[in-house]
């Protein structure tokens, strides 16, 4: 276990050294936060009563979105693992005594943590100092809240199981640009990445809603927002607690399937 | 005009070596803007219209941004990666050539792979075009030949704006995606929706506005003054600061010695 820990603690120092190229991308998505909102908000103005969510619950939703972008979206890959794979330095990583499933799981998680944890403080500050319309609330009561993190964790550990499939995949194909992108498309509208599930038309929705993506972004963003409150919350966790238990398992047998004929290309 | 010609050629044949992979990175910008396109459908199920605007007027404004940004996007990709080419020194090879610095970065890079937008904006057109609402008269098609000839160069002139400030920089910056890929995405609705303060900085300071949302409003028939035909040529002017900036930025570039 301790040997995961200084994994992590290592990718962790590493990526505080790009500062500056945070700040570009809080900017950024500050812009992009505003926007979202601003065009959920025509819509609101247009028809109200076909507004599934409250204003003030789609602005949290889309703040703490672009507060914690890092964490969830799916097209933030590992290039080191995937090099590793192509450029042949995989043969290193098979002598350590290390399980690489859960070593890959570990750096990937502690790449995303953070990423997200240089940007979220900012983001979060000023969101919650927004005039009205705009303006970031907390959830309704501390139970919310800490619900909430239990489910960002969860969503945290779904995603990076899920991207766990893509690099065992190139252990295959050796390109990983095709299955990626298709991947990550798929994944980010299905976890409510462009518009929040509660927009999806009925009967599309109930369906999305059981998927392995649901587990992603969607139900930490919506317990937050409140749009989701009360049992529900306790069966969206268990839901979130299936998919990872499946898609580890799932994962870790892919892998060891891929591993028992992997061929080290030279060099 | 010959030259370019010829390195287009070049490039074309050169990404045409990598059939697959070309291919794979054209399916998937063709599946990155479907599903924004998705989004858009699944909201006017729910809604309807947006701020009195309908699907299908959407549809129309999306798909003249999304073509003249993937146009833009693919003969002015040397802009886009201008940084880089400040960064490897490239550029002093290029300052020391027979034939204008403007011409050689636009020669230097073409991305088509971008036509897996554009095929999908085509596709947009080929079913709003008809079912818009819009009596196709000279005047309206002359106004969408307007949008979409005077959108490309705008966009062209934003990618010269984020190369000149890497003179400075050396580094592309970040920000500028607010206005690159921001544009292009938050383009999908008529630039009105966002309200009138977005609405003035899109006029008068990035005028993307100007091919966008004001000659839709005569395609669709909100408007019948002629002149909102010709807004997208008062966007021209942006070129001017533009270059402006480029010349500026020549001036004071000192290389980065690699």
């Amino acid at each position: 276990m301790s040997a995961y820990l200084a994994l992590f603690r290592i990718r962790f120092s590493a990526g505080l050294q790009y500062r500056a190229a945070a700040l570009g991308g809080i900017a950024t998505q500050f812009a992009w936060g505003f926007m979202l909102i601003l065009q959920f908000a025509a819509f609101y103005r247009t028809n109200p009563d076909a507004f599934p969510m409250t204003p003030s619950q789609i602005a949290s939703y889309i703040w703490m979105q672009q507060a914690l972008l890092a964490l969830f979206m799916t097209w933030f890959v590992e290039h080191d693992i995937l090099s590793s794979i192509t450029s042949g330095s995989i043969a290193y990583e098979l002598a350590r005594p290390m399980n690489l499933y859960n070593r890959w799981f570990c750096q990937a998680t502690a790449n995303r943590v953070v990423k997200a944890t240089l940007r979220f403080v900012p983001i979060l500050l000023i969101a919650f100092l927004l005039p009205e319309p705009f303006r970031m609330t907390l959830p309704e009561n501390l139970e919310q809240l800490s619900f909430f993190l239990v489910s960002t964790v969860l969503a945290l550990c779904v995603v990076v199981a899920f991207s766990m499939f893509i690099y065992t995949t190139v252990f295959y194909t050796l390109s990983s640009a095709g299955v990626r992108l298709v991947a990550s498309v798929l994944a980010d509208f299905f976890a409510g990445a462009i518009i929040p599930l509660p927009f999806f038309p009925d009967g599309v929705r109930q369906v999305v809603e059981l998927l392995p993506f649901a587990a992603m972004q969607n139900m930490p963003l919506r317990i937050y927002s409140g749009s989701i409150t009360g049992s529900d919350v306790l069966w969206g966790l268990g839901l979130q607690a299936f998919w990872l238990i499946t898609l580890v398992i799932l994962g870790k047998l892919a892998m060891r399937k891929a591993l028992t004929k992997v061929i080290v290309q030279g060099g | 005009m010959k030259l370019y010609g010829k390195f287009f050629s070049i490039h074309l044949r050169c990404q045409m070596q990598y059939k697959a992979s070309f291919f794979m990175t054209s399916l998937g910008q063709f599946l990155v803007s479907f599903s924004l396109l998705l989004g858009i459908f699944f909201m006017f199920l729910r809604f309807n219209t947006v701020e009195g605007f309908t699907f299908e007027q959407v549809l129309l404004c999306s798909a003249v941004i999304l073509f003249t940004y993937s146009i833009a996007e693919c003969f002015g990709r040397g802009f886009d990666a201008f940084p880089m080419m400040i960064g490897n020194g490239e550029f002093d090879r290029a300052l020391v050539r027979p034939r204008s610095e403007v011409f050689l970065v636009l020669a230097s890079k073409m991305e088509f792979s971008r036509i897996g937008r554009l095929l999908q904006a085509i596709a947009l057109f080929c079913y709003a075009i008809p079912t818009s609402g819009i009596d196709w008269s000279a005047d309206k098609v002359l106004t969408l030949f307007l949008m979409i000839s005077c959108g490309v160069v705008i966009f062209f002139g934003l990618f010269v704006i984020y190369a000149a400030i890497s003179f400075f920089t050396i580094e592309g910056i970040e920000v500028m995606n607010i206005v690159t890929d921001g544009g292009r995405e938050f383009g999908a609705y008529p630039f009105s929706i966002y309200g009138n303060e977005v609405l003035k900085i899109l006029t008068y300071v990035i005028p993307l506005a100007l091919f966008q949302y004001y000659p839709l409003l005569y395609l669709i028939g909100v408007r019948d003054n002629p002149l909102y035909i010709f807004t997208p040529l008062i966007g021209l002017l942006f070129l001017i600061p533009c270059y402006g900036l480029w010349r500026f930025g020549l001036r004071k570039y000192k290389s980065t010695g690699s």
